[in-house]
């Protein structure tokens, strides 16, 4: 290695670690801030280690968030699985059955994606309560079914474009209809489409704050991040409580894309493999 | 076993006519082959036929059963396809047992045909392998006992080799050949490749632009095709083709092409006779163009005089490209023929083997 090259070489990895080292600052905060007493916790001392490290911030908040984190396996697991599956056939229709308009009919469908939240609560509600959904977990669910349709449609279409329409019709002719090709042929090979989404949704519905704010008054019934918001007192926070609760309800996510991350990237890059 | 009808159908993808009118009569047991460049139509006439495109008008039959509306699954076919499409998710075994699982057939009768197409193709100890454990040549043969259980009244093929190196398209070439003796069905084939068609089909359906141009035996394809398309797509190099004037000169007919002047064998006179005075196309093959020196005897031929531009030696033959004025046309001579570059050379035309095309119809002008 040349001199040169060597000084690029360590430029280079001193601005990616810089970087890192920003980008993790907030995580090493909440980690020590949560293992400090209600003493040790101040803005002056923000940057002093635990001592003594002390677990009283993770059992307190623990006590008070874990029914709401119960809530939120409640709605996250279905809600991603349903999602998913709507996703798998609408993607499968719009890649494989082009029919007059799909194409519009999907740009459609990903203006979906593009829709603030904020800007529909109203509608959100009065459709709820109409429906007889307002007020409970299944409203929950129902909602992020609903908004995931659109990304992961997306998801889905792009896979299953990826896939050689010969395989769709070598099926046709041993004899699948509509069903039976997405049964028999592209679910069985759509693992890794699966596995990307099924991250995306969890993820994207675990994190969620607005809708279950909205849909659910009951506090009871609240997802895990509304329980920690509610950590904060009105007048006195306590940062230890605050700062471990908001790590346990980061903790699925943070596990999930630990454990399977390599196989989200895998999963990103799926639609270029060849079978 | 079933004949296939094409009755004046037409495929329009928008205002593309993707097939035009083509009817066709398949007869049962025949070996038909489709053949024509990219973008002719002869893959959607196939996709028409085995109802994976709709067919905008038209009535095609298999046997006496009129299948326009009928799905893929119940018009009796199996197909082969360009990519081979097998399941990734499936063994070997499955993929072929898969249609015949579908069509809920006993499972003992199912193992006992799988196991004897993969007989009959040589891929017995492969049943339990994926298809990505396969080589190409493998998975070909796994597409082509995929359709052979299903016993189908027609086998479709779509370019079936096109995937495989050069070494091993010829030798299944050969083992489509059989096979299809074997099995005595009804053969429909779609390739881009003229030898192909040449060495398998009992007929040859040419197609250009979604319109049938002829069809026939290869041999009658070879020696008298209908239009310039058809005699310069089949054999291999092309036809050469010359503009050309037909003359009457002491009781003779010639065909002046300017720089070349050759006579029509007296057998021919009457045929092109009516045409005398008229701007014709003059068609010569390679192969009927000889050099003097080793050009075989009983011929009717015509000398002409041109200068070598190019010589490939191919070992058992030389491809000449000769120069007659500045139009260039090629020659396939005896390997014992010296010459080279720049030299002038006479070759010998065999006359007997001419053709004469209508310049604006571009259809023949020889007896049919």
């Amino acid at each position: 290695m040349t001199l040169q090259r060597v000084w690029t070489r360590g430029a280079i990895y001193f601005v990616l670690v810089a970087f890192a080292a920003w980008y993790l600052m907030p995580i090493y905060l909440m980690l020590i801030t949560g293992l400090k007493t209600y003493e040790q916790v101040g803005i002056t001392k923000m940057w002093a280690l635990p001592y003594p490290v002390s677990l009283d911030g993770f059992s307190q908040a623990w006590v008070k968030v874990s029914a709401n984190f119960g809530n939120s396996i409640m709605i996250t697991v279905p809600a991603a699985i349903i999602s998913a599956f709507i996703g798998s056939i609408n993607g499968y229709i719009f890649a494989k059955w082009k029919f007059r308009g799909s194409n519009t009919i999907f740009m459609l469908f990903l203006v979906g994606m593009f829709l603030p939240y904020q800007g529909i609560l109203i509608p959100l509600v009065q459709t709820l309560m109409a429906l007889g959904l307002y007020g409970s977990i299944v409203g929950v669910i129902f909602v992020h079914c609903v908004f995931g349709i659109p990304i992961t449609a997306l998801m889905f279409r792009s896979y299953f474009a990826g896939i050689p329409n010969e395989l769709v019709d070598a099926a046709k002719i041993d004899g699948c209809g509509f069903f039976g090709i997405y049964r028999h042929i592209l679910l069985p090979i759509a693992f890794p489409a699966f596995a990307v989404v099924l991250i995306w949704q969890f993820t994207t519905i675990w994190n969620d704050y607005l809708i279950g704010l909205i849909v659910v008054s009951n506090p009871r019934l609240a997802p895990v991040n509304v329980a920690v918001k509610n950590l904060a007192g009105t007048y006195t926070t306590q940062w230890q409580v605050q700062m471990s609760g908001a790590l346990i309800a980061a903790l699925p996510t943070i596990i999930v894309y630990l454990a399977l991350g390599k196989f989200f990237m895998r999963g990103l890059l799926a639609g270029s493999l060849k079978g | 076993m079933a004949s296939v009808t094409y009755d004046h159908v037409y495929k329009r993808f928008g205002d593309v006519v993707a097939v035009n009118d083509l009817t066709i009569q398949v007869d049962d047991k025949e070996f038909l082959v489709f053949v024509g460049p990219s973008g002719c139509g002869k893959t959607t006439s196939l996709r028409l036929l085995a109802g994976l495109e709709e067919i905008t008008e038209g009535r095609i039959f298999i046997g006496n059963r009129l299948v326009n509306d009928v799905p893929p699954k119940d018009r009796d076919i199996a197909m082969v396809f360009q990519s081979y499409a097998l399941y990734p998710h499936m063994s070997v075994y499955d993929n072929m047992a898969f249609g015949l699982k579908l069509r809920k057939t006993p499972k003992a009768e199912i193992d006992r045909k799988v196991k004897e197409a993969a007989e009959i193709l040589g891929i017995s100890q492969l049943l339990d392998r994926k298809p990505k454990q396969l080589s190409g040549g493998q998975r070909q043969r796994v597409a082509v006992g995929r359709a052979i259980v299903r016993d189908p009244a027609v086998f479709l093929f779509d370019e079936p080799l096109s995937n495989l190196d050069a070494k091993l398209r010829v030798q299944t070439r050969a083992e489509i050949s059989k096979l299809h003796q074997r099995l005595g069905t009804t053969f429909i084939y779609v390739t881009h490749d003229q030898v192909e068609a040449m060495t398998m089909a009992s007929r040859i359906a040419v197609m250009k632009d979604g319109l049938l141009q002829q069809v026939d035996s290869p041999q009658n394809l070879y020696d008298h095709p209908g239009n310039v398309f058809v005699a310069g797509f089949i054999g291999s190099p092309s036809m050469n083709f010359f503009d050309a004037t037909l003359v009457e000169q002491d009781g003779k007919l010639f065909v002046d092409a300017g720089t070349f002047k050759v006579q029509v064998p007296d057998n021919k006179r009457s045929i092109y006779l009516p045409y005398k005075g008229n701007k014709v196309i003059f068609g010569i093959r390679p192969e009927d163009i000889h050099a003097a020196e080793y050009a075989a005897p009983g011929i009717t031929p015509a000398r002409v005089t041109a200068e070598v531009d190019v010589t490939e030696l191919m070992g058992n033959e030389i491809f000449l490209y000769l120069l007659s004025g500045k139009k260039q046309f090629i020659a396939r001579v005896d390997p014992r023929t010296r010459t080279h570059a720049g030299e002038t050379i006479d070759v010998l035309f065999n006359m007997d083997n001419m053709h004469l095309f209508d310049p604006q119809s571009e259809k023949t002008l020889d007896a049919v």
